[in-house]
């Protein structure tokens, strides 16, 4: 049989799911990747610790120096993919040079949203933080301290505050949302994690948006005013959807897929935070900007393209974030009946319904969280688990002997 | 591929197999020394108990599972799976818990500010056997096939 010719275009989280799940089942076929960032793929979560310092150069990447030769791909770094022709099974790139593909993987994630405010262009130093050409710039022009203001206080705003507290002269952080980290805390328990970043010198403005810049005046949606020095803006992401759309492939805010990965374009599979998933916790679907989603769903694209059979299930929002070593775990949707403990900086919320666990946030003490994860993935029942001890901590002991016998004793009923 | 099952009926909740395993990741050869110094060893498997008269008692540690979730949403790539053994590269690790978020049965174990602990059979360390099955006094964890 001839060699099958698989193209990914990306080079991240997704990409190398696609790469390992393509090798788990084709040893041979020919597998080219295109990406525009010009680096050996490296992690992307790791920019802010590099930014920090607490992560050396040779550590930010995501997977081992001869990860491409070990599996036989050939790269194409620092091109951009222009188009996809599906009719002729090719994508262009951005030098005009075409490769063909019999599968194609499209994983190109997303980019930084910039909303648009008037004078934004006068603003003299201004930066997202995606990507590690950005942390490169950011870490360039904090050589010496200077004022920075931060629009958003998402997981990104915050992990690229938390990298250059102690490298600033004042740090200054924006959002329109009325509490930190809109996307994963309720009010309760983004006050516990503001408290602790204050602590750390860093001041936020909730509740106001900037209206307009003057040069290196920020004015607020409440009429104050910021000074500062540099701007960086981390206020959303947006997926890479237009190689799909306008190839006329399926797109709802995300690149539709089938629990396959394959998109509405034949041979064509999309993966990633380009995509949008089926959240089993809230039944909706959603974009789920999760490294770990994005690793998952490229290995079950791999393995489909490469003719194996996988589908992906089970996904839910979950993350794991720190800020100055304050830990906080969150996963599943926030509805249902609510388990709340707190005490200090600990807090614990759980949210059930009659039949199942549905979400929870947890901060400070997040020991063995994952059995909670599993429970909402998995659907368990609540009925058949000792609720109040779980409730009290995630824990084996809570769940049926049977399931214990089963996980820990390897002995299936 | 070998495991380390539990026979929960077994187990006396003494704990003896957290000692040895902190013992045997520590470094050091001698135990007194291990425990007595201010770097605390850290086990890699854990017991639960209820404590009382008809007390329930077992440990857990890594499944080292088919399809691991930890490494598999592990950030950084610093998890691995060589022969079946998952185990963590902790000059790599940040301690960014998204592991401890996913594996489903509680096997990672926090080092506060360091890099997280995992169970790795004892490949790096052990003699064939890990220490927390050679060192529990009633067979409540053995390593054996079990499919
Ligand atoms: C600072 C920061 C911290 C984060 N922390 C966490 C965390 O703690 N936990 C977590 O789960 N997630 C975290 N994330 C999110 C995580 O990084 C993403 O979910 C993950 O990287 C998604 O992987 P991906 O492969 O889908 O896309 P991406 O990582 O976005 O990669 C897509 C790649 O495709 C390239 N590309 C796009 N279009 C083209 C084209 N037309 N031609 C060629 N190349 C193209 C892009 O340049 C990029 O290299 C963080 C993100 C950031 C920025
Ligand atoms: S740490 Fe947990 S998820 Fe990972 S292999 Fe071990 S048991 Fe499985
Ligand atoms: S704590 Fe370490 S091993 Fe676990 S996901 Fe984070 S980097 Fe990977």
């Amino acid at each position: 049989m001839r060699l099958l010719n698989y193209v990914i275009i990306g080079n991240s989280a997704a990409a190398v799911g696609g790469i390992e799940g393509l090798r788990s089942v084709d040893k041979e076929g020919k597998i080219t990747v295109i990406s525009d960032e010009p680096y050996h793929t490296y992690s992307r979560p790791l920019i802010s610790y590099w930014l920090e310092g607490k992560v050396k150069d040779s550590n930010i990447y995501y997977r081992d120096k001869d990860f491409y030769d070990k599996n036989k791909c050939e790269t194409i770094f620092g091109r951009t993919v222009v188009s996809i022709d599906k009719n002729a099974k090719q994508v262009i790139l951005d030098d005009n040079t075409s490769v063909s593909y019999d599968r194609l993987l499209v994983s190109t994630g997303s980019e930084p949203f910039i909303p648009s405010i008037s004078g934004l262009e006068s603003v003299s130093q201004k930066y997202s933080f995606m990507t590690f050409d950005s942390a490169k710039e950011v870490k360039a022009a904090l050589k010496k301290p200077q004022r920075v203001l931060i629009m958003g206080a998402g997981l990104i705003g915050l992990k690229a505050a938390e990298a250059i507290a102690d490298k600033v002269s004042s740090l200054t952080i924006v959002d329109l949302a009325d509490r930190i980290l809109p996307s994963i805390l309720t009010a309760d328990a983004a006050r516990i994690v503001q408290k602790h970043i204050e602590a750390h010198g860093a001041k936020f403005i909730l509740s106001q948006s900037v209206k307009e810049f003057r040069g290196n005046t920020a004015v607020l949606s409440g009429g104050d005013t910021v000074d500062f020095d540099i701007l960086i803006t981390a206020v959303g992401v947006r997926p890479n959807t237009e190689l799909i759309s306008d190839a006329g492939g399926k797109v709802a805010r995300g690149i539709v897929t089938n629990k396959a990965q394959m998109t509405s374009i034949k041979n064509v599979y999309a993966a990633g935070d380009c995509t949008v998933s089926h959240d089993v916790s809230s039944g909706s679907d959603k974009i789920l900007a999760l490294l770990p989603n994005a690793y998952k769903q490229g290995e079950v694209a791999g393995i489909n393209m490469a003719g194996g059979k996988a589908v992906y299930e089970n996904a839910i929002p979950m993350n794991a974030i720190g800020f100055f070593g304050l830990h906080m775990i969150t996963a599943g949707s926030y509805e249902g009946k609510t388990h709340i403990k707190k005490s200090g900086s600990q807090y614990k919320c759980i949210y059930y319904s009659d039949d199942v666990l549905k979400g929870y946030i947890l901060i400070g003490d997040v020991s063995n969280a994952g059995i909670y994860t599993n429970m909402i993935r998995e659907r368990i029942p609540l009925k058949t688990v000792d609720k109040k001890l779980m409730f009290e901590s995630p824990r084996l002991m809570a769940m049926p002997f049977a399931y214990r016998r089963e996980k820990l004793g390897g002995i299936k009923q | 591929m070998k495991r380390v099952y539990v026979n929960e009926e077994w187990c006396l909740g003494c704990h003896l197999c957290e000692y040895y395993c902190a013992f045997q990741n520590s470094g050091e050869s001698d135990m007194v020394k291990a425990f007595g110094r201010d770097e605390k060893p850290v086990s890699r498997i854990r017991v639960e108990d209820v404590d009382g008269e008809d007390g329930i008692h077992f440990a857990v540690s890594c499944r080292h599972c088919d399809d691991p979730q930890c490494v598999k949403g592990c950030i950084t790539g610093a998890l691995s799976i060589k022969d079946g053994v998952i185990s963590v590269n902790e000059d790599k690790c940040i301690g960014c818990c998204t592991c401890v978020l996913s594996c489903p049965y509680g096997a990672i174990v926090i080092d506060e500010g360091k890099a997280i602990k995992k169970c790795d059979l004892c490949v790096k360390n052990g003699n064939g056997e890990p220490a927390c099955v050679a060192n529990c006094p009633n067979r409540a964890i053995v390593f054996e096939e079990r499919g």
